[in-house]
């Protein structure tokens, strides 16, 4: 069974129609790559599978249930965790704090997780108490993806996480996804091709608002024809 | 020196006023960027229920009409957001004319029922007095119901201070000022976040016209007008969307009147518009640092 499950997707920003038909399929455990040139609609996509980008048609399924329509908040109580490009930390509150407004429930469950999350970037341990205002780019990163992480969600959606980043530290994050995808299923937009590498197996490609291409990494890793007809690497 | 004395106490009487205006403005503009041009109508409409209740529903009750002024925002409050602004968020446009149409009706609404002339209300009997304190450089008049005016928007300060940084509630709004479309992503309904924000705005705005009606001792339809111009001043002295801002803000801005009013008092009314001018040019995250 597909987790996730997109079909033709339409979808627009007020007169501008960004996505023009998105398909792809995600099945339950995989990691899975969104690759494409800058302002191609990686973005675009992972906003309206949050429902933060109005659909126009087409649908998009979780778990065999349509999304489309659904408030935000709800779309993410379905089990779907979300970093978006900015990695919407909010800088006035603690690290604590930016972990503890994610959970949905107070329990022993989400306390083990928030303990996984911090093993998993000491970084984040180190300055538990602190203003994420405080943080680097890279201990940001980390506390936008530790945080989709605090309610076990079946799917996460990142948005370049490379992005800004010095290569040790896109290193370090690329290693800790790896580790991440042996639990959640992830969809992963990079424009990395190193940390996609790294951490998918699969990809698709979103060139124009389209889905143009999809298939194996390793393949991919082996086609410079492709690489440079669509990724302009 | 006793006269500075005195203009400083009373003009940071009004600081408390323009605090519970400005403080409930400042989260309600962080966040739902919503400028709400309604806000001196729900104080006008706390200041008319005071009275209201004050002299005719419960005579010489001074608490319960507070209770019933304060209650009366929320519940206006509340009926805007709802019916009115949740509709238009995102659109800037559509908000100033809802929100300037809401203030032109509501503001009408009270001519219409208490008249367009001005009313007088008491101060209750227990806070009517002034102590009289005796220095070098001459007495200070300490009018008793200002004092109260002054420790009650302290105490209002602390507590909300609290809530917003002590509690669940006030971390999703701090949260929800910077950036609410993510509070909605971690699985928040952040819309109710705007219903309570917007009704406790509104009941903050009433509580402060309730306190004002005795402390000016007349209030017409125009009363909300001075205080809805002084919050927003304050709002952009103290940075928009923070709680602290304002308190400091509406302190500063009471304090500056008071010491031009001492000095040159033709510009007292001209200086804040100015001052705001200025920092929106010069400063627009605020003129204090910490939020
Ligand atoms: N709010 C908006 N209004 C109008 N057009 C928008 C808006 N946001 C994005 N777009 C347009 O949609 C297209 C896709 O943008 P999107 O951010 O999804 O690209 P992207 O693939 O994520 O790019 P990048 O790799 O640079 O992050 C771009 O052409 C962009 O200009
Ligand atoms: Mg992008």
């Amino acid at each position: 069974m597909s987790l996730l499950k997109v079909n033709d997707l339409v979808s627009y920003i007020g007169l501008f129609t960004i996505l023009q038909g998105v398909s792809m399929e995600i099945q339950q455990g995989e990691a899975v790559a969104i690759l494409g040139r800058n302002g191609a609609g990686k973005t675009t996509f992972l906003r309206t599978v949050m429902g933060l980008v109005k659909t126009r048609s087409g649908s998009i399924t979780f778990n065999d249930a349509s999304i489309i329509g659904k408030a935000t908040h709800k779309i993410s109580k379905l089990g779907i965790g979300y970093c978006p490009e900015d990695y919407g930390v909010f800088d006035l509150l603690t690290i604590e704090e930016n972990l503890v407004l994610a959970t949905h429930k107070k329990n022993a469950a989400t306390r083990d997780r928030i303990a996984y999350v911090l093993d998993l970037f000491p970084d984040l341990k180190l300055a538990y108490k602190r203003h994420a205002r405080t943080l680097s780019g890279g201990q940001r990163q980390m506390l936008s993806v530790g945080r989709s992480l605090v309610n076990s969600p079946a799917l996460i959606l990142i948005d370049e996480p490379s992005k800004g980043l010095a290569p040790v530290v896109i290193e370090k994050m690329a290693l800790a996804l790896k580790e991440i995808a042996k639990q959640s299923t992830i969809v992963l937009v990079e424009q990395n091709f190193h940390m996609a590498l790294i951490v998918t197996d699969r990809y698709y490609i979103i060139d124009e608002g389209r889905t143009v291409h999809g298939g194996l990494m390793k393949d991919l890793e082996n086609d410079k024809e492709l690489q440079q007809r669509h990724l302009g690497l | 020196m006793a006269n500075i004395l005195i203009l400083l106490f009373n003009g940071i009487s009004e600081g408390a006023l323009y605090f519970l205006m400005a403080a409930s403005l400042s989260v309600i503009l962080g966040l739902m960027g919503v400028v709400n041009f309604a806000h001196g109508t729900l104080f006008l409409w706390g200041a008319y229920v005071f009275r209201w209740v004050y002299v005719y529903i419960f005579p010489n009750n001074f608490i319960l009409a507070i209770i019933c002024a304060t209650l009366a925002g929320f519940l206006i409050g509340l009926i805007f957001e709802k019916v009115f602004i949740s509709r238009v968020y995102g659109n800037i446009g559509a908000q100033i004319m809802i929100t300037l149409g809401l203030s032109i009706v509501f503001t009408e609404l009270v001519r219409v029922i208490w008249g367009p002339s001005a009313l007088v209300v008491g101060r209750p009997p227990m806070l009517a007095g002034a102590s009289h304190l005796e220095f070098d450089f001459g007495t200070v008049i300490i009018s008793h119901y200002r004092l109260f005016v002054i420790i009650v928007g302290v105490v209002v300060a602390v507590l909300g201070h609290f809530l917003l940084t002590r509690t669940r509630v006030g971390m999703t709004i701090r949260a929800g000022v910077q950036n609410s479309e993510m509070v909605g992503a971690l699985g928040i309904n952040i819309n109710r976040y705007f219903t309570l924000v917007f009704a406790v705005g509104g009941a903050l705005a009433g509580f402060g016209g309730a306190l004002f009606a005795p402390l000016s001792t007349t209030i017409t339809p125009l009363s909300g007008n001075q205080f809805q111009l002084m919050a927003f001043i304050v709002v952009v002295i103290g940075g928009m969307g923070s709680f602290v801002g304002s308190a400091l803000g509406s302190l500063f801005m009471a304090v500056m009147i008071a010491l031009i009013g001492w000095t040159i008092p033709d510009i007292s009314l001209v200086a804040p518009v100015a001052l705001m001018a200025l920092i929106l040019i010069f400063k627009p995250q605020g003129l204090f640092k910490w939020r």
